[in-house]
């Protein structure tokens, strides 16, 4: 026997913060084993956000930056605009990308600023322990919306994907999820044809990811993955919202 | 990570396994669900870190090395051979 | 160029960074400074340059630190208000060490203010601004030649301290015209910059961040940041003064208002008042022992600011109770005339003390 599944290159050998069942391992994983299989680690350069994923510099080995909050966008041009060369993305969660900073994601998403993001929906603020997000559904219990997120004092929830297709500087835009096999491959894929979409120069783009958060959630992993289908997806429909002409 | 040629002889004319390294592994269930043979369990001891680790039991040999559990997995702690 | 032409305040600053080798600007138009951007939006494409107009300020102090990380010679500029906006990613960056050139061009506040010349902004100049304890180095000029000498040397001061740098200017000097000439720099060479954003190859990687969440690796950040400071206290203070081996009396007051005290101070002369002039030229740091020599042979001091006192807190932390320090400002885009100063000097000449 030999083995056919171990741990991307471009991930240090080493355990996460994150709580049991979180995705943001999955999806780390998938970005590493997108870099190994693409090549690129010696010039891809990561900006991670403010939350639970900002110590991302501890688990992908490659240059990186780390973002104020809602910020990484910003970060991310004024890296490839100094080195056009290299492959940059952000990486992104729901409070960071879709409330404090959408005006640097649309702007550098209208731009077509040829870099790359990957944006974490699990509706939730994870890593302040559990208060709403933009993304949180209407009806969701967090420890700010209490009663249930109601769009009569805090609105609706944010179609981010949707938004950023319409602009024309965006070249790929898709969702995914990450709750199920199918899903996590699915996911991979679209996180290489984002990369890929970059160093051909087409311009921006962005995977939304829906991912399980267990624990603000208050359900198990199992039911967590559950909720993502049942809840999440009903709302925010996966698939690819915009892809570069050249490929249909 | 296990050398191979240590592994008893039987273990050889598997068809798959899997190995799950405990010092990573949280508990978290995801890849119990998901394997078509049942072949994971959570174990009755508590690792290093404190939690309760998947552990892999393949008495018949039914592994398939499919990878789906590692696909899974959000801490990267399944190495699949097939 | 080696010769001299006449150019705006702020075309002088945007030209003497295209000379010192600034090739990334990133900002948001704003009066009065908004001639520094649409000069570089011109100027860069002839030298490759990159010039990218943000949608915020948010943004563009943001881009600043990405190229900054990347690398490279960048710089921002801005007014009051949009400094304000810029504070977060100044806290930011001189955390995360990155050298960079901010231009505030200041007008009246608070708030929006208005467009008029003020020097309101030195506490958020010198005291920090944004949340932390840091600096940023600041260097006020008083005419567009000094501007443009001084924006030059901004960009070799940055990369020696790792450290931002701000040109702090008002809306008086951005816009008025005089002849400038641009120096021949003697070098051109920046110090080794192993630390920054090109991707890691061949190297391990290399991470720009200010997130230290153990409390004891935080302080020795810290600490390391203040005996940077140190440095810059002991090796960057910068000063000009003007008649104060005679003086009677002597004027503290930085850019704008300095150029104005010193024809207040010809006319005192005429009148027989020995008054002098200490012009504050670094702001961070301040050039505190000056003032404390100043103040062992004067007792009477007058400090004039574009403002209501902001920069006489340092300039009694100097004189450290030696001498009386008396005030007279204008704001809100008022400027001080020589008169009203030349009336001021001899209200105080004439107290006791």
């Amino acid at each position: 026997m030999k083995k056919v599944f171990e741990r991307p290159k471009s991930m240090y050998p080493v355990s996460t913060h994150y709580c049991p069942g979180c995705g943001h391992g999955i999806v780390h994983r998938l970005i590493a084993e997108v870099i190994d299989e693409l090549g690129i680690l010696e010039k891809t350069v990561g900006v991670a956000p403010v939350g639970c994923s900002v110590l991302l510099y501890n688990y992908l080995n490659c240059d990186m930056y780390e973002a104020a909050h809602g910020r990484a966008p910003a970060i991310a041009t004024g890296c490839k605009r100094v080195h056009p060369e290299l492959v940059v993305f952000t990486y992104q969660g729901d409070g960071d990308l879709a409330s404090i900073g959408t005006a640097e994601i649309i702007h550098a998403a209208a731009r077509g600023e040829k870099i790359s993001t990957f944006f974490i929906n699990n509706a939730i603020y994870g890593m302040t322990g559990g208060q709403m997000a933009p993304t949180t559904l209407i009806g969701q219990k967090t420890t700010t919306s209490p009663f249930g997120r109601t769009s009569e004092e805090a609105g609706y929830p944010l179609r981010v994907s949707e938004i950023l297709a319409t602009l024309d500087g965006a070249a790929y835009v898709a969702r995914v999820a990450v709750n199920d096999p199918k899903n996590v491959i699915r996911a991979k894929k679209a996180i290489k044809k984002a990369f890929e979409t970059q160093m051909k120069g087409l311009g921006f783009s962005l995977v939304e990811v829906l991912s399980q958060c267990p624990t603000p959630w208050k359900m198990s992993p199992s039911e967590a993955v559950k909720w993502v289908e049942e809840k999440m997806m009903p709302y925010y429909p996966l698939g690819e919202f915009k892809s570069p002409k050249e490929e249909g | 990570m296990i050398a191979l040629k240590t592994l008893p002889k039987e273990e050889k004319r598997r068809k798959g396994m899997i190995v799950i390294n405990e010092a990573l592994c949280k508990g978290c269930t995801l890849c119990v669900n998901v394997c078509p043979f049942h072949l994971i369990q959570i174990a009755d001891h508590i690792s290093s870190k404190g939690y309760y680790p998947a552990k892999f039991v393949d008495l018949e040999g039914k592994c398939t090395g499919c990878t789906l559990c590692a696909i899974m997995c959000p801490d990267v702690a399944i190495e699949v051979y097939r | 160029m080696g010769k001299k032409t006449l150019m705006t305040g702020n075309e002088a600053i945007a030209e003497a960074a295209v000379q010192a080798g600034c090739r990334h600007f990133f900002g948001y138009p704003i009066t009065p400074q908004s001639e520094i951007p649409e000069y570089l939006s011109k100027r860069f494409p002839e030298v490759g340059g990159c010039f990218l107009q943000a949608e915020s300020e948010i943004a563009s102090i943001y881009m600043v630190f990405g190229a900054a990380g990347a690398g490279a010679r960048v710089m921002t500029s801005s007014s009051s208000p949009g400094i304000s906006l810029m504070q977060e990613g100044i806290s930011y960056i001189s955390a995360a060490e990155l050298p960079c050139v901010i231009v505030n061009v200041m007008r009246g506040g608070p708030g929006l203010g208005g467009i008029q010349p003020s020097q309101s902004d030195y506490f958020q100049a010198t005291k920090g601004g944004g949340h932390g304890d840091y600096h940023v180095l600041v260097l006020a000029p008083s005419t567009v030649q000094e501007a443009a000498d001084l924006m030059m040397e901004a960009f070799d001061l940055a990369d020696k301290y790792r450290n931002p740098v701000m040109i702090l200017g008002d809306g008086f000097l951005g816009q008025m015209i005089e002849p400038v000439e641009f120096k021949r720099r003697s070098s051109t060479d920046r110090p080794a910059r192993d630390w920054t954003i090109t991707g890691a190859k061949g190297r391990a990687q290399n991470v720009v961040k200010s997130l230290y969440l153990k409390p004891d690796v935080l302080e020795q950040h810290n600490l390391q940041l203040h005996r940077k400071y140190q440095k810059m206290i002991k090796n960057e203070r910068r000063v000009e003064t003007y008649l104060t081996e005679d003086a009677q009396v002597v004027i503290v007051a930085f850019g704008m208002a300095a150029r104005i005290a010193k024809t207040a101070i010809k006319i005192l002369r005429e009148k027989d008042i020995k008054a002098g002039l200490v012009r504050p030229i670094s702001l961070f740091p301040f050039p505190y022992q000056t003032l404390e020599k100043v103040a062992e042979k004067v007792d009477k001091l007058l400090v004039v600011e574009m403002n209501l006192g902001q920069m006489i807190e340092d300039v009694k932390l100097g004189v450290c109770g030696k001498a009386a320090v008396h005030f007279y400002g204008r704001v809100g885009g008022m400027v001080p005339s020589y008169d009203e100063i030349v009336a001021e000097v001899e209200k105080i000449v004439k107290k006791k003390r």
